[in-house]
């Protein structure tokens, strides 16, 4: 199976995995779901890291952005889920 | 090696899956977020040795400046902003997958004056993903952005309807499809490939801001859902550009997330989609609620004074919050009015209507901020069974949600939403600046009802006057 085919295979099966996750979630924790997918989604940073060393300056720094962007996204996700969650536990 | 860093990413893959399984459960939600996180630290350190030893000037340094940016705005943010937030993250994740796309094609055909057709030099699955990586990134980006700007207030909330919009987003989104075929497998290389690739970037980016731009703040919720899902798209697409797996299954699981979430909201509010997206909702209601119909009569104005005396005979209460309250910042005041309540010996629970708040589960979070006991919120179709039995229902700057024109007026624009019962509940306190119509734009006839009484104010004073009539009976 070559490389497109197999990437199209999970992709269908991850959507139908997703699906089945999510609909489980509470809506009390849609908002923390939200962030913390959003911060997954934030994976593109591995193709951001690849894009940052290529070598020509206008190749790296547009992978450059491409990584503050993508550390933003998933630094600042988790962190802010993070934050949620603590309050949603906190005894009291 | 390459084996190693395979098996390793699909470990990243299955701390995702985990993490997002656990997210389920109140209990172990916070955990699952650390594995999710802990699958993401995988999947860096991983890449990194992947990459091997090569100049890290550029990874560095995103790496620090993207920390910095993203802990400083995640631990400053006032939870009542979250909506905001998370669109401006989901325009970063969209616009990083956007520059990843960006960065390989120069690398791979402007760096090295490649020539011949993208299709011929990177394949044609690579060159056609990269041109749908870059729609999808470019439209996330800036759509999150304009739908920032409308929930911060730095443009109008209100739907900006401009004529043509249908046809020119159609244009831009044809011209951009045109753009990425032409790129893919007509465009010669480097010259004309790469004004044809920046050609497509431009028209997404230009896409992003007309289709957002129409649609006003009401209908926000539905569409950083709607944008959360395209950003994992077009992880996924990035995925497909780089050969990555991991990317592609990351990717999907928060697609996935999105529409769901996007399906919930629609449903929710009584919409399509499609008329989320093209319809202009509040802009019409406005015009609508200038008619005759809207006028109230036999509305019972109560002071706090009166409105205390329902307290005190009230046993078993429900609170509704609306999104009235997180305006007001009046979270707290609910919980220390609900505390002295509890207190006397009540039965005290919050009824929450799915869109309730600016985004999906947004008065939840506002509530756990204030330290009220997730066990006392109860979502929609929990709640309702229980209006019947319930002596008082106070009711704080929530409107359409309550509003029972949903379910016996068929001409209704709310008819078949599905709302809190509060008018079954044996009498009812709402607390609201005015008698000023929702979203929805339309008279809400709970207010006239003989059970219903009105308490006209900012929700935050009003609340303060009832825990100071409260505390005055405790003592």
């Amino acid at each position: 199976m070559n490389g497109l085919l197999m990437g199209i295979y999970l992709f269908v099966l991850a959507l139908l995995l997703g699906s089945e996750l999510i609909s489980k979630v509470p809506p009390t924790l849609h908002t923390p779901l939200m962030s913390g997918a959003n911060a997954v989604s934030g994976i593109t940073i591995v193709g951001a890291l690849w894009a940052a060393h290529s070598g020509s300056p206008a190749s790296n720094i547009l992978g450059f952005l491409a990584v503050v962007m993508a550390t933003i996204n998933v630094v600042g996700g988790f962190a802010v889920t993070d934050r949620m969650l603590k309050m949603f536990g906190r005894k009291r | 090696m390459k084996t190693l860093i395979t098996f390793a990413y699909l470990v990243a893959a299955i701390f995702f899956i985990y993490g997002i399984k656990k997210l389920s459960l109140v209990r172990t939600a916070r955990i699952g977020n650390a594995y999710s996180a802990a699958g993401m630290l995988i999947a860096v350190v991983v890449t990194l040795v992947d990459i091997g030893k090569v100049d890290y000037t550029f990874i560095l340094a995103g790496l620090i400046v993207g920390s910095a940016i993203g802990l400083y705005t995640a631990m400053k943010v006032e939870m009542t902003a979250m909506p905001q937030m998370v669109a401006v993250f989901n325009g970063f994740g969209g616009g990083a997958s956007a520059l990843v796309s960006l960065s390989v094609f120069w690398k791979y055909v402007v760096d090295v004056s490649a020539t011949g057709v993208a299709a011929d030099i990177l394949g044609a699955n690579t060159a056609v993903t990269m041109a749908l990586g870059i729609l999808i990134g470019a439209v996330t980006f800036t759509g999150s952005f304009v739908a920032f700007a409308k929930l911060q207030g730095l443009i109008p909330g209100k739907p900006i309807l401009f004529p043509g919009r249908h046809l020119l987003n159609l244009l831009l989104l044809l011209a951009g499809i045109a753009a990425g075929v032409y790129f893919a497998f007509m465009a010669p290389a480097p010259g004309i490939s790469t004004l044809a690739f920046l050609a497509l970037f431009v028209l997404s980016l230009a896409l992003g801001v007309f289709l957002v731009t129409p649609i006003g703040g009401a209908d926000m919720p539905v569409v950083i859902s709607l944008l959360n899902s395209y950003s994992g798209i077009a992880a996924s697409m990035a995925g497909f550009v780089i050969g990555n797996n991991l990317l592609i299954i990351s990717g999907a699981l928060v697609g996935a997330s999105g529409l769901i979430l996007t399906n919930i909201m629609c449903k929710a509010m009584n919409r399509s989609l499609v008329n989320v997206l093209f319809g202009g909702f509040g802009a019409e209601a406005e015009k609508d609620s200038g008619g005759g119909s809207s006028e109230y009569k036999n509305v019972k104005d109560y002071g706090p004074e009166e409105a205390f005396l329902m307290f005190d005979a009230a046993q078993t209460i429900v609170i509704v919050p609306g999104y009235g309250l997180a305006v007001a910042q009046a979270q707290h005041e609910i919980k220390e009015l609900a505390s002295i309540l509890q207190k006397q010996g009540k039965d005290v629970k919050y009824g929450i209507h799915p869109v309730a708040g600016r985004m999906p589960g947004h008065m939840n979070v506002l509530l756990a901020e204030a330290n009220v006991p997730y066990e006392l919120l109860y979502d929609m179709e929990s709640i309702n069974p229980e209006f019947q039995n319930t002596d008082l229902v106070l009711v704080v700057g929530a409107n359409d949600v309550v509003n029972p024109a949903a379910q016996d007026r068929k001409g209704s624009p709310i008819y078949g939403m599905p709302i809190l019962e509060v008018f079954k509940a044996q009498s009812v306190l709402v607390v609201k600046r005015s008698l000023s119509p929702g979203f929805a734009g339309i008279k809400n006839e709970l207010f006239e009802n003989d059970n219903t009484f009105m308490l006209f104010g900012d929700a935050k004073k009003v609340l303060k006057e009832l825990i100071s009539e409260a505390k005055s009976v405790s003592v």
